[in-house]
């Protein structure tokens, strides 16, 4: 197969960043799009060329390094599915493909399609967890969670953290990946008494790091490679509501 | 290349008196520090997968002031993440006999008699500890109806003591420590340098005191100093270029602490998983592994003619050999890894492989799916298909899967004592970094175990002994030695980019990669061994002479990145096969074809090699030193496998 591939280079934070197209031949419908890359990176390494930065780790889906906008859609065509593991057949031999960077304020571009999500850790600390020290944990069997709570849990928690939700919103907003922490931690027992103050801490981290409002548009939804419901957006407003409600206050910080 | 025969090694850490109180007696013995004083104790943490997330989470919360590592852009990303099978526990909740002496037992025997006992049965006492631990900060591990945690038997065991997280349990566990992590980054006692990757150990008067630091992002070489260095930077797998590793997964922060004299233990312990996706093309960049738990349904088979045409639904079952039912009739397609995948090498190289370049072996499940129907197989199987349907652009429903194995986990690496201090006085080593636990051969479900017990039961308890002596004099930036360890690294750099040769940087790692498949991969002998040690150091020096970085030393560099660890693979596979060739038994992961049974099993010689090989190094392509620590059994009484 034979690829015209239009890739952003940006050299850093300070440039302003251009597509630059790469004639990608010999490529294999068994690659994937990573290896894709991988094979135009040897070839412009010894013409002499710098190669394009991408990340990228486990390369089977589940770490939620990789991510690019490819033809506009976070992760590329496939449903379901991490840039790491589309592949090339999902492709038509001679197509033009845009490989972009994911596109949000909060997240800065580091170099080419790398970004910086470190925001997504931020709201993780202020909040996402439980507060459960090292060898304070009661018995395993002591609270007995019901086989639908744990599977709904389980349904949130499978979030890998790529930022995919941000990148396909119109506003730049990380409700989905915010909602899912929210979401997996408060429907089970254990996550119950912080389930106020985690919600208001996480939302008022999410502000304040600069992702955008939830306007219901679904787009993260749709681009999640783990299948994030929407309705953990309405559960999170749920719980914030309730906390507010409950005139339950932030943590001190 | 030669070694030399060092001094014998002794584990002075080591606890005696009865099993069973023994991690007991050794916590009492250690001396504690003063709550006070621990945030006068500083403690850095390179990694931040299972074994170092908790370690520093743990560190953090009991008042140490922690830095820690990791090279990816958030500590939530470390490889363990990527574990699908699930995590032994000794709870006995299905009071099917279990006990944490079987889980002791069944992991010394599993390893095949190459682990200490009292670190077994340790990691055996604390996996309890570890369900508690996890369920408590919201791990949704699968439940029962009632409410109550859901296990499996896995690997083979005859007990069902593997709790799981659908095919996800690493990624679940992991994100527990992350959480726990972030926490203590919330609270002030961690402070987080994602981006970052660890190039040097710097060792002052004798004692590990820092870590020479290069930022990703800027390309900034800083050094930062503490009381103790703790390594939590996983197993060496992707020496072998191919692995079911991370792309990222790197040698180098071992490699380097093994330079500057920690000694490196058993490097020749490597796991090849049976049921790994084959390799479709020479762009492969890295294996993925499919669940063990085919092969409980899955029939695994190859052309009886090596010159078969014909699709594979159109052969005959008279034209197909189902060699692992054949040759292990009471096990079958169940027998063990090593087993599994030394088979399937075998009909390989019989020339009845099947798919690109006849490097795969079918595992069929039209069987299956008659017996049990197409929706029960999806049931258990459903999301595997998917994943291999992905990948391959096959349907496995219509026609069989095709598998091969691949490199998954390294048992060896940095030898520590029962503390988990290494040789260097104040390097602490822990997870799949170091040797200690899993002998020659790791039980499935038993990584993610090691890893927390290590990080959140073990390490907090036995560094303790080694602070409460601090804090220990400041080191300054102007100390000559984190001059010279600083100035080494950028050395380093600057060599690797003004090279300037013809060829790429992935070009030597798969050339390495594929050398040391061959030659020191499932199956090992003496010929191939001395091959490939006369191979690697003619490789090494090509790559000081012709490998292409691009880009420079400031900012991002990716390619130098991959250069620095490719060639700190270079050093360590030259060890990897000179283990490997010294160990002419047969155990666990190291197969020696020179040593086994009538039946083809690994024939181990415990006369001769019941000890852990610690190696010393003593300068590169120079012999190093062998150190041996022997091993005794008092409780479990080596014995030879068999699965006829």
């Amino acid at each position: 197969m034979r690829f015209t591939v239009r890739v952003w280079r940006q050299t850093g934070s300070e440039d302003a960043g251009r597509l630059v197209e790469y004639d990608v031949d010999d490529v294999s419908p068994d690659m994937s799009f990573l290896e894709m890359l991988d094979v135009l990176n040897e070839r412009l390494t010894l013409r002499g060329e710098e190669p394009v930065a991408f990340d990228h780790d486990c390369r089977e889906g589940i770490c939620g390094m990789c991510g690019l906008t490819i033809n506009g859609v976070a992760h590329g065509p496939r449903r379901a599915t991490t840039t790491c593991q589309l592949h090339m057949r999902e492709f038509t031999d001679g197509d033009t493909i845009v490989v972009e960077p994911w596109r949000a304020a909060p997240f800065p571009v580091v170099r080419d399609l790398v970004v910086d999500r470190g925001a997504l850790d931020e709201v993780v600390r202020a909040g996402g967890y439980v507060s459960v020290s090292t060898g304070s944990a009661p018995e395993a069997h002591a609270t007995p969670v019901a086989r639908a709570d744990a599977d709904k849990a389980f349904e949130s928690a499978a979030c890998i953290g790529c930022g995919a939700c941000v990148a396909a919103c119109p506003n730049g907003s990380a409700m989905l990946f915010t909602a899912a922490k929210v979401t997996h931690l408060g429907r089970l027992p254990q996550g119950a008494p912080e389930r106020d103050t985690r919600a208001l801490d996480m939302l008022a981290a999410h502000d304040e790091a600069g992702f955008g409002g939830c306007t219901n548009t679904g787009e993260c939804t749709a681009v999640c490679p783990k299948g994030i419901p929407l309705a953990d957006i309405a559960q999170f407003n749920q719980d914030v509501l309730r906390a507010s409600l409950r005139g339950a206050g932030g943590r001190p910080a | 290349m030669r070694y030399d025969e060092g001094e014998p090694l002794v584990d002075r850490a080591a606890p005696d008196g009865p099993l069973e109180t023994r991690w007991e007696r050794a916590r009492f013995g250690t001396r504690l520090v003063n709550p006070a004083n621990r945030r006068r104790l500083r403690v850095i943490v390179v990694g931040t997968g299972l074994a170092g997330a908790s370690a520093a989470a743990t560190l953090g919360e009991l008042g140490y002031r922690v830095s820690s590592f990791c090279y990816q852009d958030s500590p939530r990303r470390a490889h363990s993440i990527a574990a699908q099978g699930g995590i032994n526990a000794a709870k006995n909740y299905r009071n099917d006999g279990d006990s944490v002496y079987r889980l002791f037992y069944d992991t010394v025997k599993g390893g095949d008699f190459r682990a200490r006992e009292s670190n077994v049965y340790r990691l055996a006492e604390i996996s309890t500890a570890i369900i508690d631990q996890c369920v408590a900060q919201g791990v949704p591990f699968a439940r029962e109806y009632g409410g109550l945690l859901d296990t499996r038997s896995f690997g083979g065991a005859q007990v069902s003591r593997t709790f799981y997280a659908r095919g996800q349990t690493g990624q679940q566990l992991l994100l527990g420590a992350y959480q726990a992590l972030s926490r203590q980054i919330a609270a002030g006692t961690v402070t987080m340098h994602p981006r970052t990757e660890m190039l040097d150990l710097v060792v002052v008067d004798g004692r590990a005191r820092g870590v020479v630091i290069r930022d990703l992002v800027t390309g900034e070489v800083s050094t930062h100093t503490a009381d103790a260095v703790v390594l939590a930077t996983g197993g060496y797998g992707n020496v072998f270029h191919l692995s079911t590793n991370a792309k990222g997964c790197n040698a180098t922060a071992i490699w380097r602490a093994h330079r500057r004299g920690a000694l490196f233990a058993n490097p020749c312990y490597t796991q090849i998983h049976p049921t790994c996706i084959p390799v479709s093309g020479d762009h492969q960049s890295k294996l993925t592994l499919m669940s063990e738990s085919l092969r409980n349904d899955g029939r695994v088979w190859v052309p009886v003619d090596p010159d078969e045409r014909r699709a594979p639904g159109d052969i005959p079952a008279e034209d197909r050999d189902y060699y692992l039912e054949r040759t292990y009739p009471s096990f079958g397609n169940l027998v063990p890894r090593d087993i599994a995948s030394r088979a399937a090498k075998k009909v390989c190289d019989d020339g009845r492989g099947v798919g690109p370049g006849g490097l795969g072996v079918y595992l069929d499940f039209a069987d299956a799916i008659d017996r049990l129907g197409r929706e029960a197989v999806e049931t258990r199987y459903g999301n595997l298909f998917e994943m291999y349907q992905r990948i391959t652009g096959e349907d496995p429903y219509q026609v069989p899967m095709r598998i091969y194995p691949a490199v998954h986990y390294t048992m060896g690496g940095l030898w520590v004592d029962y503390d988990l201090q290494s040789t260097i006085p104040g390097l602490f080593v822990i997870g799949e970094a170091n040797f200690s636990d899993h002998g020659a051969n790791r039980l499935g479900a038993s990584a993610l175990m090691q890893g927390l017990a290590d990080g959140y039961f073990v390490l907090p308890n036995t560094i303790a002994g080694y602070l409460a002596d601090g804090p220990f004099p400041e080191v300054t930036d102007a100390h000559p030695d984190l001059v010279a360890a600083r100035s080494d690294v950028e050395e380093r750099v600057r060599r690797l980019l003004s090279v300037e040769g013809d060829r790429t940087v992935d070009s030597f790692h798969r050339e390495l990669g594929s050398l040391l498949w061959d030659h020191c991969g499932m199956e090992r002998t003496e010929e191939g061994l001395r091959h490939a040690l006369e191979r690697i150091p003619e490789l090494r020096a090509e790559f000081w002479r012709r490998v292409r970085v691009p880009g420079s030393g400031e900012g991002l560099n990716q390619s130098l990145e991959r250069a620095g660890r490719v060639a700190d693979f270079l050093e360590l596979a030259e060890l990897l096969c000179l283990d490997a060739l010294h160990r002419t038994e047969s155990c666990g992961g190291h197969f020696r074809a020179e040593s086994q049974t009538p039946d083809g099993e690994a024939l181990r010689r415990d006369d001769e090699f019941a000890y852990v090989a610690a190696w010393e190094y003593t300068g590169t392509g120079t012999p190093p030193l062998l150190r041996r620590e022997s091993l005794t059994f008092e409780h479990v009484e080596p014995t030879q496998r068999s699965y006829q």
